[in-house]
């Protein structure tokens, strides 16, 4: 039993109580701590312990929603009361509830979560130390850090509503990090790696992180800006990501029912390249984004977002399904995690060779994405190919176009991804960007 | 409700510290046990946080949501290490333990013991009053409809109106190493607007909005039709943007918001840890021309009621007005207390930190260029060919390299010295140190953004202004596809 089920319990029936017709609530805690090393020596130590606890009401159609962290029967019973007074101001709307209480998540299941990391601070004060110790020591071109991280959290929430579903899930996450500054002639340039995991056995080794940050850094000397063309490029499994991230945002319920999103009415229609498959895992083992229930307490199925190039469903809360006339995907609170799956045997060492000579980007700043109609222009840095090889250093150039144009240009998706976040997309070869530089 | 800093403070006192009845001398008790770890520097933060948001979408405000948080930090800081507790319950148990937990990186103990002032005086740059408690709940949701009637009375194709309002209310109470106790009390208001308009098969964005470190009454008639034109008239003029250029050429930036440009190019870069660390790409260049000659840029966290304001940073120290680039030369950094000391010079009270769960780091607060002798007609007309770049969203920096970038959302060509068609939005990119060199005109239009904007560093947001005058950068890349 989650130790907040009889908190969860006191507000539901309270809020029941106080009049609302239907209510839902969250208890959320957390500890952990974070160390960093800088020049050898410990630069920040971070104790972290927070706890939330937030109420959604409904009365008639109307709803209100209150939070806090404080864990008092008193400010529990306040913050019931605030997001009632506040769903009798707000205008009723028939979308607005629960989700069906047929939909409500019934089968629990393990998703392996949860691994606490035994390391007291003092190991990881000596992990972060070494682990900036070999990206200084890597190249004597590495002349300064902006530190080394290691960190572990852990997190437990409950979420309970009115039709008596109740989900608690339980979690882990440990990272390592390390930013490196390689210099030459003069000019400074500043690159990172880290790898992160539910548990910290999948964590890399840390004096890797710290070499592969150096080289990273050590790989951008010399960078330069190229001259204005239109080129094929390549996004490397790093910055991959961010595209099925635009996707998403597109096709979310809120962008959708609010007409604004360039993805508007494509459900079923083709959107991207036909060999292109993405699909939605809520149940991977130990992944950062699994659990067996959304934010509303509706079990979450493995399912095709993206097959064959059509779009096979948006990602909709019972509000956004209901503005739509449509279900509930199970995505109240977001996507869950995503797999892009590779188009073709191949990783990002042999698109470089196949494409000749093209951008291979590894860096990409600002938001320069605008999803009301696909516009995008972002920041880049990475290297030039020429002749099937890594040329040079690229920085300070953007790459644009229009993301509907893009999706349907990607030209293969390598077998590549990182699996560091929710997202797992390799290589990403998009045919003729608009690249500005000189 | 006036305030003094007697009023400040025994407001503070009474919403932080008498509902747990905890004393001055407990106070005392917590400073000193952080002070027998043999630290060099700390503080007790005190914060609770009330927010309230109200959105309206359809024609109807069919969302509000509250929220209240509360906790006190409590920092040790021993050379350049630092350690960071907290505790989000004001029990005094949990309070000593926290206490007790951020001298993890202590030395060995020794006998310390704290004396604690009388409360500091303080300047006020803005009113000490709630404004979630300055406007009935009724005519805030009025509020948001006369905005949507408004903005969709202006144009038919206004298609969708998403307004909302939203109001923020802290106190602050700062204990330090040297017995300082210091209290704020810190208002903030933002109206964001936000529309959809279409015409065949084009739909764009048009945005707008407003706010500071006032209450509700701050959003009169006249500020309002002005947020509706500027969010309608935006959306409107995107639907006939033609594809951006791309490449380098002459960049004309406008007054007020384009001032992010004076954020990501040089103000990160200026901020005291990244220049003891020598991480900037203007580390090292105190006294060296960074920017062109007519280029004079400061930080100034006294504007009365502005989004940036602080009476006093989250130290305690009293915010300046501090000139960082006087005629193009680096004259100052932007410093909190440790890199101050580390870097033998002192705060010029910028150090901020989100809440009481972050750390403490050297952050902006309302950052501008001053305004040059030219007038904005003048700079446009002697502009061949090149961009006008009006109104800007955000922007990034790499401090290292030093390369910003920051995306336009209503542009124009400019051709043979006039505003020619306006063009889709687009991404500049440039490297800080070239492009202030690269200024060669400015007119005598500066003003701040109107309030809206929040500055993200390791993860932690703050409120910010930017501001400059009309710009003349000469030469800019501009991320187009055409």
């Amino acid at each position: 039993m989650n130790h907040h089920q009889d908190k969860a319990d006191m507000a539901l029936k309270y809020a029941k109580s106080i009049g609302v017709d239907e209510s839902s609530v969250s208890f959320a805690d957390g500890e952990g701590f974070s160390v960093t090393a800088r020049n050898g020596a410990v630069e920040t130590v971070q104790d972290y312990k927070d706890q939330s606890f937030a109420i959604t009401v409904y009365l008639n159609k109307s709803v209100g929603a209150a939070s806090s962290n404080d864990f008092s029967e008193t400010a529990i019973k306040s913050t019931i009361d605030k997001a009632f007074s506040l769903s009798s101001l707000t205008a009723d709307d028939e979308c607005n509830g629960l989700a069906d209480k047929e939909r409500m998540a019934t089968e629990e299941l393990d998703l392996d979560l949860y691994n606490p990391w035994n390391l007291d601070i003092k190991k990881a004060k000596t992990m972060a130390i070494e682990c900036e110790t070999y990206a200084l020591d890597f190249d004597e071109k590495v002349v300064n850090s902006e530190g080394a991280t290691v960190g572990s959290y852990m997190n437990q929430s409950l979420y309970a509503n009115s039709h008596g579903f109740l989900g608690v899930s339980k979690s882990t996450g440990h990272s390592i990090s390390c930013t490196a500054i390689a210099a030459e002639n003069g000019v400074m340039e500043m690159d990172y790696d880290y790898t992160s995991a539910r548990h910290y056995d999948d964590l890399q080794d840390h004096k890797e992180i710290g070499i592969l940050a150096a080289k990273k850094a050590l790989d951008n000397l010399g960078s330069r800006k190229i001259k204005t063309t239109k080129a094929p490029v390549i996004f490397s499994p790093r910055v991959s990501g961010s595209l099925m991230s635009h996707l998403m945002s597109a096709i979310s319920g809120s962008s959708l029912y609010r007409n604004s999103s360039f993805l508007v009415n494509s459900k079923d229609k083709k959107i991207c390249s036909e060999f292109i498959n993405i699909r939605e895992e809520p149940h991977l083992k130990r992944g950062f984004s699994s659990c067996y229930f959304d934010a509303e307490g509706v079990e979450t199925t493995p399912r095709f977002i993206v097959e064959n190039g059509v779009l096979k469903g948006y990602l909709l809360s019972s509000y956004s399904a209901r503005r739509l006339g449509l279900e509930t995907t199970g995505n109240a609170g977001g996507h869950h995690n995503l797999v892009l799956e590779p188009t073709a045997e191949e990783d990002m060492q042999s698109m470089i060779q196949n494409i000749g000579s093209g951008f291979l980007v590894t860096g990409l700043i600002g938001y320069g994405v605008n999803i009301v109609n696909g516009d995008y222009s972002r920041g880049a840095n990475g290297f030039w190919i020429e002749n099937g090889q890594i040329a040079y250093p690229v920085s300070e150039v953007t790459v644009a176009g229009n993301l509907k144009d893009m999706l349907m240009k990607i030209n293969a998706v390598g077998n590549d991804p990182e699996k560091k976040g929710s997202i797992y997309a390799g290589s990403v070869l998009i045919d003729d960007l608009m690249i500005a530089g000189e | 409700m006036t305030n003094t800093k007697e009023s400040v403070f025994t407001q503070v006192k009474a919403s932080l510290l008498d509902p747990y009845n905890i004393s001055i001398q407990d106070l005392d008790l917590m400073m000193s046990g952080m002070l027998s770890k043999g630290i060099d520097m700390g503080d007790i933060y005190f914060q609770n946080i009330h927010q309230e948001s109200w959105t309206l979408e359809d024609g109807l405000v069919k969302k509000s949501s509250y929220s209240s948080r509360q906790g006190v930090g409590f920092r040790s800081i021993i050379d350049e290490q630092s350690g960071l507790a907290y505790s989000e319950s004001l029990e005094k148990d949990s309070l000593f333990k926290a206490a007790r937990a951020s001298s993890s990186i202590a030395k060995s103990g020794k006998t310390a013991t704290s004396k604690i002032d009388e409360p500091s005086s303080l300047e006020n740059y803005y009113s000490s009053v709630n404004p979630i408690s300055s406007l009935e709940d009724k005519a805030k949701i009025e509020l948001l409809q006369h905005i949507d009637a408004l903005a969709r009375s202006k144009d038919h194709r206004v298609k969708e109106v998403i307004a909302s309002l939203a109001g923020n209310f802290q106190n602050i109470l700062i204990i330090n190493d040297l017995g300082r106790i210091v209290a704020d009390i810190r208002p903030m208001v933002r109206l964001s607007l936000s529309v959809i308009v279409e015409e065949g098969e084009r739909k764009e964005r048009g945005t707008s909005g407003g706010g500071g470190r006032v209450d509700y009454t701050f959003f009169n008639q006249s500020k309002i039709k002005n947020y509706v034109a500027e969010a309608v008239d935006q959306a409107l003029i995107n639907l006939e943007a033609v594809e951006a250029p791309a490449g380098e050429m002459t960049v004309v930036l406008g007054s007020g918001w384009p001032g992010v440009l004076v954020h990501e190019a040089i103000g990160h870069g200026l901020e005291g840890d990244f220049n003891r660390k020598k991480t900037s790409a203007f580390s090292g260049l105190m006294g060296e021309k960074v920017a062109s000659s007519i280029c004079t840029i400061v930080d100034d966290g006294t504007i009365k009621d502005a989004r940036g304001s602080l009476n006093v940073d989250d130290e305690g120290e009293p915010t300046e007005k501090t000139v960082l680039i006087e005629d193009g030369k680096l004259c100052n950094y932007m410093q909190d207390q440790l890199n101050a000391r580390l870097m033998n010079t002192k705060s010029t009270g910028n150090g901020r930190r989100e809440s009481y769960s972050s750390q403490t780091i050297p952050r902006m607060t309302n950052t501008f260029m001053l305004g040059g002798s030219h007038k904005h007609e003048e700079i446009i007309e002697s502009v061949d060919e090149g961009i006008y770049a009006k109104n800007f969203g955000g922007g990034q920096v790499d401090i290292t390299s030093g390369k910003f970038v920051f995306s336009a959302n209503e542009a124009y060509l400019i051709k043979n010295g006039k505003i020619d068609r306006p063009i889709k939005g687009a991404m500049l990119i440039g490297d800080g140190p070239s492009a202030l060199n690269q200024v060669s005109m400015l007119a005598d239009d500066l003003a701040l953004d109107p309030g809206i904007g929040n500055c993200g560093k390791d993860g932690q947001t703050v409120p910010v202004n930017v501001g400059q005058p009309t710009m003349k950068i000469d030469n800019l890349t501009v991320g187009g596809t055409a």
